[in-house]
């Protein structure tokens, strides 16, 4: 796979984290076992599965806040790692603006904070209180913040959630330019099968083991993938993929192009 | 200092030292909807009464030893994950406090007065009392500081700051012990029964004030030195308890904040209309 991907070697590639069999069992339940997966500089890996198929579960492994129970997990030495969780457990008696939430673990300049508000086009809230936010706008504000931080692997559980349709065309975009500004890892955990294929460079189907992987035209392609999300889905994907190329959006292209030369044989 | 011979002037001083230390660490118990937890705790402090008492040695520190084992017991009981947290609480609060009752009823040699433990016996307090108060104090506070920033983070969201680098099982310890010696100082002041309500009501006060966390703490204390201040006024002129007092107080301003807080947005909002 490193040496066919000479599309990516523009930009400097190594391994951030490295998933070798790796399970977790709790309460004598496996919520999720023989994981092998490998997260590169550069690279947008995704999950996608059903409900109950272990993608969060997948993420906390990789976020370090579950230690798996077989198998191992090693990351690089100088990991730094960005979280936009599913959703936020925070008590509405906190007060706090966006800007105080901005520096929640990291301390920022007012520049990274208003560089990083206005690339996920939400600025003007940077006075608003958190808990009076929409779904969507707080979404963007859990974006910028990890943006802001400039991680190296980012981990994002279901970004688009709460977001309208043309708000998800411009997450994804978000997501893409945080994948080649920073050089980072993107760990991406979807539903939405349909976009998410489009931009990831490679996908990991769940269902409670590693069902099927490689690019998103195998995985779609893939027996395995037809019988957990039936022909539907994937005929319809191929016409989400496609209409992206038609409105010959350049990204989309550009990917398209380098899924092909990535390809496994 | 002469002043403090005046025993009216030392409860005022304590009082105030105790005040400003809570601020900060009610917020985090608002927060994280630790209430409960703190008045366990607060109530877990008679055992600790009770057994300073049995070996006759200092009582703020038989109870802030206390109170750091029934946090530690606490964390243990959660740990299994098959009884629920409140009712772990619900248990531990009231059996600490039978037991402790239980301790001291036995000791038939000592005449003790429990009332001064349960409701606070600020104007008893004495300079040595003073003294580690704010020698404590002075150690809680920049604890407090030291940790604010990641102990916020793991407030808002647990597994952002876990996973971003914060060893949130130290702070959350460090936050225990805290919370065990804000109450093993102020159990004087206004006793074990009412101690959560000096934590909680001034931060819950404090929250309809302000818009940012660090704001609502630095308010938090203001409005508790407020309610040691007239509390303490009040016990002096018209002679009642002076720990409920102070716990009245509070709760009249907090009262005020709900109330006067929307009509002062409301009047505001009307006069930027009409100019």
């Amino acid at each position: 796979m490193d040496s066919r991907s000479a599309m990516k070697a523009v930009t400097k590639k190594s391994s951030l984290i490295n998933f070798d069999n790796v399970g977790l069992r709790i309460n004598d339940r496996w919520l999720v076992r023989g994981v092998d997966m490998t997260i590169s500089s550069g690279e947008i890996v995704t999950l996608i599965g059903p409900n109950g198929s272990g993608k969060t579960t997948t993420a906390k492994l990789t976020l370090g806040i579950h230690k798996p129970s077989e198998g191992n997990i090693s990351r690089s030495t100088d990991t730094k790692i960005g979280y936009l969780p599913q959703k936020i457990n925070m008590d509405p008696s906190i007060p706090m603006t966006v800007i105080r939430f901005m520096c929640l673990v990291n301390n920022l300049s007012q520049e990274q904070i208003e560089y990083a508000l206005e690339m996920t086009k939400v600025n003007h809230l940077k006075n608003k209180q958190i808990s009076n936010l929409s779904g969507g706008e707080l979404q963007r504000v859990m974006l910028a913040r990890v943006y802001a931080s400039k991680p190296n692997l980012i981990v994002l559980d279901e970004p688009i959630q709460g977001v309208d349709i043309n708000g998800e065309i411009a997450i994804y975009e978000i997501i893409k330019n945080m994948s080649k500004e920073l050089n980072a890892g993107i760990l991406l955990i979807s539903h939405d099968l349909h976009m998410v294929m489009a931009s990831s460079d490679r996908v990991l189907c769940l269902n409670g083991y590693v069902c099927c992987s490689g690019t998103p035209k195998v995985v779609v392609s893939s027996t395995e993938y037809i019988e957990l999300f039936g022909t539907r889905a994937s005929k319809e994907l191929a016409f989400y993929t496609h209409s992206h190329n038609s409105v010959s959006d350049e990204s989309y292209h550009a990917d398209s192009q380098h899924n092909k030369a990535g390809e496994s044989p | 200092m002469p002043f403090l011979d005046d025993f009216f002037i030392r409860a005022l001083v304590g009082g105030l030292g105790v005040a400003i230390i809570s601020g900060p660490l009610g917020c985090f118990i608002v927060w994280r909807r630790l209430a409960y937890f703190g008045d366990t705790i607060a109530h877990a402090s008679l055992l600790g009464v009770a057994l300073s008492i049995l070996f006759d040695t200092n009582t703020t520190l038989l109870v802030f030893i206390t109170a750091v084992f029934i946090s530690i017991f606490l964390l243990v009981l959660r740990l299994r994950g098959d009884l629920a947290g409140d009712s772990i609480l619900g248990m531990l609060s009231h059996s600490t406090l039978a037991i402790g009752l239980v301790i001291i009823s036995f000791m038939t040699w000592i005449r003790v007065d429990i009332g001064a433990f349960l409701f606070g016996d600020i104007l008893s307090m004495s300079k040595i009392d003073l003294i580690i108060i704010y020698v404590s104090g002075a150690v809680i506070l920049v604890v407090t500081i030291v940790i604010w920033k990641p102990f916020f983070a793991i407030t808002v969201d647990e597994e952002i700051a876990k996973s971003e680098g914060i060893n949130t099982r130290l702070i959350e310890f460090v936050y225990m012990v805290l919370i065990a010696a804000t109450i093993a100082v102020a159990i004087k002041l206004v006793g074990i029964l009412l101690m959560a309500s000096l934590l909680i009501i001034p931060a819950l006060s404090a929250r309809n004030l302000v818009t940012s966390p660090e704001k609502m703490a630095f308010i938090a204390s203001i409005i508790g030195c407020i309610s040691v201040c007239l509390g303490l006024y009040s016990s002096l002129n018209f002679d009642s308890p002076s720990g409920p007092s102070i716990v009245v107080v509070a709760f009249f301003i907090f009262l005020l904040s709900r109330l006067l807080v929307p009509v002062y947005h409301l009047v505001r909002d009307k006069l930027s209309k009409e100019s």
